[in-house]
């Protein structure tokens, strides 16, 4: 599925290991269980982590520095785990590679999880990518800190946006 | 007039500057994007549900329902006058004041709402968080800023939390709603301890605030006492501590059933020990810098709420001295009705919304405007909504307090009866909710037109009585010293009565079942009994709770189910 990052919709290079199957080349993901097997992998691809809800991000500690990329997943839009785990994935472990957010997402939710650290979204085939950028657009002001560490605005804990 | 009723900022609450209009705006546009995507089928119901009741918006029986927030329950009185223009022009010509001390118009049609948000937003109002799995509005003792028992205003630092928690961007897809209250009085008045997280704050040893944590309490299906988290958390790391306490929740609550994904049924499971070891260690893994609550932010928010400016004393406590002598129904309402204020010459008045026989918390508009009106004569223009479903005037001078009642009189909402067993408070029950199972709104209308007598609630003395028209427990009825369940019983609708809730600071407790549910009419009848009972065997100055503690609920259940 493609990806929507900064506005743009962009093919999506990476591919998701399949259950039974060896791992490909090239750019992978990988669940958590298969972690140790996408880290001994010979080849040139780079290697990416895919959570589900319930994981642990602690669990990607040691591994991170040689991860390039996590994806967390929303099973449905109103769970809201993902945002937690890339946050901290973020400020915790100060991972610096991409967040990308998959499965089930409204544009309504893409402001916030920008500003959890998420990077990229998988939308669906034909996405308007518009709508998205105008639910980016919709707030200039935010009103707390974020790991995005916005310019604040006037006092408080008040944020800049945009 | 003694006092300007326009101060340049408003009394008891932050003012907006242009940043917080241009948000409120953009809200509005949001929201107006969103119901026309709905409309057009780009979302779907079961997408636009959770948008729709982050602003607010319920789908009830027979139309929607709109609940409009009121920050730690304090208004102006325009924007009082605003809740009045939609009463009347969106709605039925009336609003109903909630346990949140919020505000539910329940005839709204969905195509209106974008216009009420922006009617709302136009006098520095909205619905944000009033609805959803999210932080919802925090609440705050509605003697805040004048209560003679208060050691500090809490109203500045639920505000600091109303904007943390503001379209927060991890924590509005919890697994449930998350309840806050604050108090800034020994006198917990906001029932701190039947919150997913209650906040006592206090002076802490540097002169800056400390604040008690309580977490996990609430009523529901499953009422739970909340648990004490920390003892001097401060001031300076109550955002960070919320941080963690919030994340905790978000990672492990449960999500597979809405009847378990509460706050207090995580902290069950894991065990406060263990829960509060999680907290703690994201607490101390957190990037503390970030979150500090530095004392220039409390600072600045601080000097966006206007203070009143008193009058001196004077003869007002000598000429209200006089007046209660030479007129006993007055006297009786300075009795029930008054607050004793930190400021010589000064009281807080209950305005009480619960006339015998009516809906409690229902307000007409033009008792609204009458309301905003009398805010601006007498207390600065600021009003307050109660968790108790009145309407408090915060600083009303003891010689005006005689006119006040005259009015409130003439207008039906002089009735003496704060803190008695007619100052009921109730869900919207099955006249309104999806949900309920029975009909709160008749069964506390006989009970009030029961117990109307002036002399027979003074009599009984302080009781309170809360009904819920189902176990997800709206009228708090568990935390009631008398409660009132609505339940099906064979496709009827009957009820329950349960004894020896309380919600107060030292003897908070859960009420208990006493048995078989009733009819209305045989419920009604089952609590005069009980009632009865209490004045035989009462001890001289005992209060109802205090009777039903040391009897137990036996006496009281064999009364109840005594049949001619």
């Amino acid at each position: 599925m493609p990806l929507l990052e900064n506005g743009q919709i962009k093919d999506d290079n990476w591919q998701i290991a399949i259950e039974g199957e060896s791992l490909p080349s090239g750019d992978v993901l990988v669940p958590l269980a298969r972690l140790a097997e996408g880290l001994g992998r010979n080849g040139d691809g780079r290697l990416g982590v895919l959570l589900n809800a319930g994981d642990q991000v602690e669990d990607l500690r040691v591994a991170l520095p040689r991860l390039s990329c996590v994806q967390v997943t929303f099973p449905i839009f109103r769970d809201g785990r993902g945002f937690t785990q890339a946050r901290a994935l973020r400020e915790h472990l100060h991972f610096k590679g991409e967040i990308r957010a998959g499965g089930h997402i409204l544009p309504d939710q893409y402001e916030f999880l920008l500003r959890c650290g998420v990077n990229s979204v998988v939308v669906p085939e034909g996405v308007d990518a518009s709508v998205w950028q105008k639910a980016h657009e919709a707030f200039t002001v935010a009103y707390q800190p974020a790991v995005l560490n916005e310019q604040p605005e006037g006092f408080a804990f008040r944020r800049k946006l945009l | 007039m003694s006092h300007a009723p326009h101060s340049p900022l408003p009394v008891g609450h932050y003012a907006y500057d242009e940043v917080d209009r241009t948000f409120l705006k953009q809200r509005v546009a949001q929201f107006r994007d969103q119901v026309e995507r709905r409309i057009s089928g780009a979302l779907t119901e079961e997408e636009f549900k959770p948008l729709r009741l982050m602003n607010g918006l319920y789908l009830q029986l027979h139309a929607y329902m709109l609940r409009v927030a009121i920050p730690y329950g304090i208004l102006n009185s325009g924007q009082m006058r605003a809740l009045a223009q939609i009463a009347q022009r969106y709605d039925r010509d009336y609003g109903h004041f909630t346990t949140r001390q919020n505000i539910q118009f329940n005839w709204i049609r969905l195509e209106d709402t974008p216009d009420i948000l922006a009617l709302l937003a136009d006098a520095d109002m909205h619905a944000i968080q009033t609805s959803g799995n999210c932080i919802r509005n925090v609440t705050a003792d509605q003697f805040a800023g004048a209560a003679a028992d208060e050691v500090l205003d809490p109203r500045v630092h639920a505000e600091i939390l109303r904007q943390w928690s503001t379209l927060h961007p991890e924590f509005t897809f919890l697994p449930r709603k998350f309840k806050i209250a604050i108090s800034g009085s020994p006198q917990d008045r906001v029932a701190a301890r039947f919150h997913d997280i209650g906040l006592m704050a206090r002076n802490g040893e540097n002169g800056r605030p400390v604040f008690e944590v309580y977490v996990g309490g609430g009523l529901g299906r499953t009422p739970i006492v909340g648990v004490k988290l920390r003892d001097d958390l401060p001031e300076e790391d109550l955002i960070a501590y919320l941080e963690a306490i919030l994340r905790v929740y978000n990672e492990f609550g449960r999500r597979d059933n809405i009847y378990k994904a509460r706050i207090k049924i995580l902290v069950q499971a894991l065990g406060v020990d263990e829960f509060r070891d999680r907290v703690n260690a994201e607490f101390v893994a957190m990037d503390r810098a970030r979150y500090r609550l530095d004392e220039r932010i409390v600072a600045a928010i601080r000097a966006r709420f206007g203070v009143p400016d008193f009058d001196p004393a004077g003869q007002a406590a000598e000429k209200l001295a006089q007046q209660r002598k030479a007129d006993r129904a007055f006297d009786f309402w300075v009795r029930t009705n008054t607050h004793a204020h930190k400021q010589p010459g000064y009281v807080s008045v209950t305005i009480s919304c619960k006339p015998a026989g009516g809906i409690p918390g229902d307000v007409t508009s033009s008792q609204m405007n009458l309301l905003a009106d009398l805010a601006d004569q007498l207390s600065f223009g600021e009003l307050r909504i109660t968790h108790l479903q009145n309407v408090v005037l915060g600083h009303v001078r003891q010689d005006k307090l005689y006119g006040l009642w005259q009015t409130l009189e003439q207008n039906g909402l002089g009735t003496a009866n704060v803190g008695f067993i007619t100052d009921i408070v109730a869900c919207p029950g099955l006249d309104y909710c999806a949900l309920a199972n029975a009909r709160s709104i008749p069964i506390a209308q006989k009970l009030s037109e029961r117990f109307a007598s002036p002399d027979l609630q003074r009599e009984i003395g302080p009781l309170r009585l809360n009904i819920s028209g189902c176990i997800n427990a709206c009228g708090h009825h568990h935390a009631g010293h008398i409660g009132i369940l609505g339940v099906d019983k064979r496709g009827e609708e009957a009820f329950q009565i349960t004894l020896g809730g309380a919600a107060d600071q030292d003897t908070v407790s859960i009420g208990q079942i006493i048995g078989a549910a009733m009819s209305e009419d045989e419920t009604v009848d089952a609590i005069a009994r009980i009632i009865d009972t209490y004045l035989a065997r009462r001890t001289a100055g005992e209060q109802f709770i205090e009777t039903c503690r040391r009897l137990g609920t036996a006496p009281f259940k064999d009364a109840a189910y005594a049949t001619a």
